[in-house]
């Protein structure tokens, strides 16, 4: 295959979907830090399972508890989204279809973020509803 | 097409997709294609997982009330099943995840190194789920 390519298409390094090896890396990096993350959310989802809404508001309030849910909803968004679109591209081949079904999946991952770490947030910063 | 196929014509060889023509699966079941499938499965129910895990945050955020809510829908019947269904889904796609990671270092892609892992990650996922549910219980949390 690479015999076919031109010196220059070789040296953007970009392929034929024209963006590279971004994706792959960002999927596989991402994928490393869900390992660390996901385990510590099992670990606090069940130190959370039996408390209220008082004692929810004062385990987000710690502040590793609040950089790591953040950092664990942002990484998540991100793995996600990668991953849904290779879903979409694998199985949509229509292409307003599939174009609307990317737009849709970028947003759902960013609302995710927004509304994950703006939560957060306001629960550490100001103590929840109060 | 294959009513244009004249006298000594071949069948063409086909590309080996999943499905074909009249919804044919072409590929034998095995474990590992099992565990490629599970591997989109779960992450698709991940992706579910993360909007909930959000609206925790949101309805924390919106106070008593609203966490309350949270609490009586998270906590019902269907709720429980989600969360054990992901509580799966996270055990299983971390320790695929990892198979994956090792096969982008060139690593384990013998037949029987692919079986063995595959057959460890869905046992993983399994045993660290019945684990994590039968602390939830010890502990109150159900």
């Amino acid at each position: 295959m690479s015999g076919y390519r031109t010196p220059l298409s070789r040296a953007r390094g970009l392929g034929s979907a024209k963006h590279g090896v971004g994706h792959f890396i960002g999927q596989r990096v991402s994928a490393v830090a869900l390992i660390f993350l996901v385990l510590w959310a099992v670990d606090s989802a069940l130190a959370l399972a039996h408390t209220d809404y008082e004692n929810a508001v004062l385990w987000l309030r710690s502040p590793w508890n609040a950089i790591l849910a953040s950092l664990l909803i942002a990484v998540a968004s991100f793995h996600m989204n990668i991953g849904m679109r290779v879903i979409i591209e694998d199985y949509i081949h229509k292409p307003p279809t599939k174009a609307a079904l990317l737009i849709l999946n970028l947003f759902v991952a960013v609302l995710v973020t927004a509304a994950g770490v703006f939560s957060i947030l306001k629960v550490a910063l100001s103590g929840g509803a109060y | 097409m294959s009513d244009a196929k004249g006298a000594g014509q071949r069948a063409r060889p086909i590309s080996p997709h999943l499905v074909g023509g009249e919804h044919i699966l072409f590929w034998r079941w095995h474990l590992t294609m099992f565990c490629s499938m599970m591997h989109r499965a779960t992450g698709v129910f991940l992706y579910l997982g993360a909007i909930v895990g959000a609206t925790w945050a949101f309805s924390l955020a919106s106070g008593p009330d609203a966490y309350g809510l949270f609490l009586v829908i998270i906590g019902s019947i269907i709720g429980k099943l989600f969360l054990f269904g992901l509580t799966f889904s996270a055990f299983y796609h971390l320790a695929n995840g990892i198979r994956h990671l090792a096969w982008d270092m060139g690593e384990g892609f013998e037949p029987k190194t692919a079986d063995t892992t595959a057959a460890a990650a869905l046992a993983f996922g399994a045993a660290a789920t019945l684990a994590v549910w039968v602390i939830a219980a010890l502990t109150g949390g159900l």
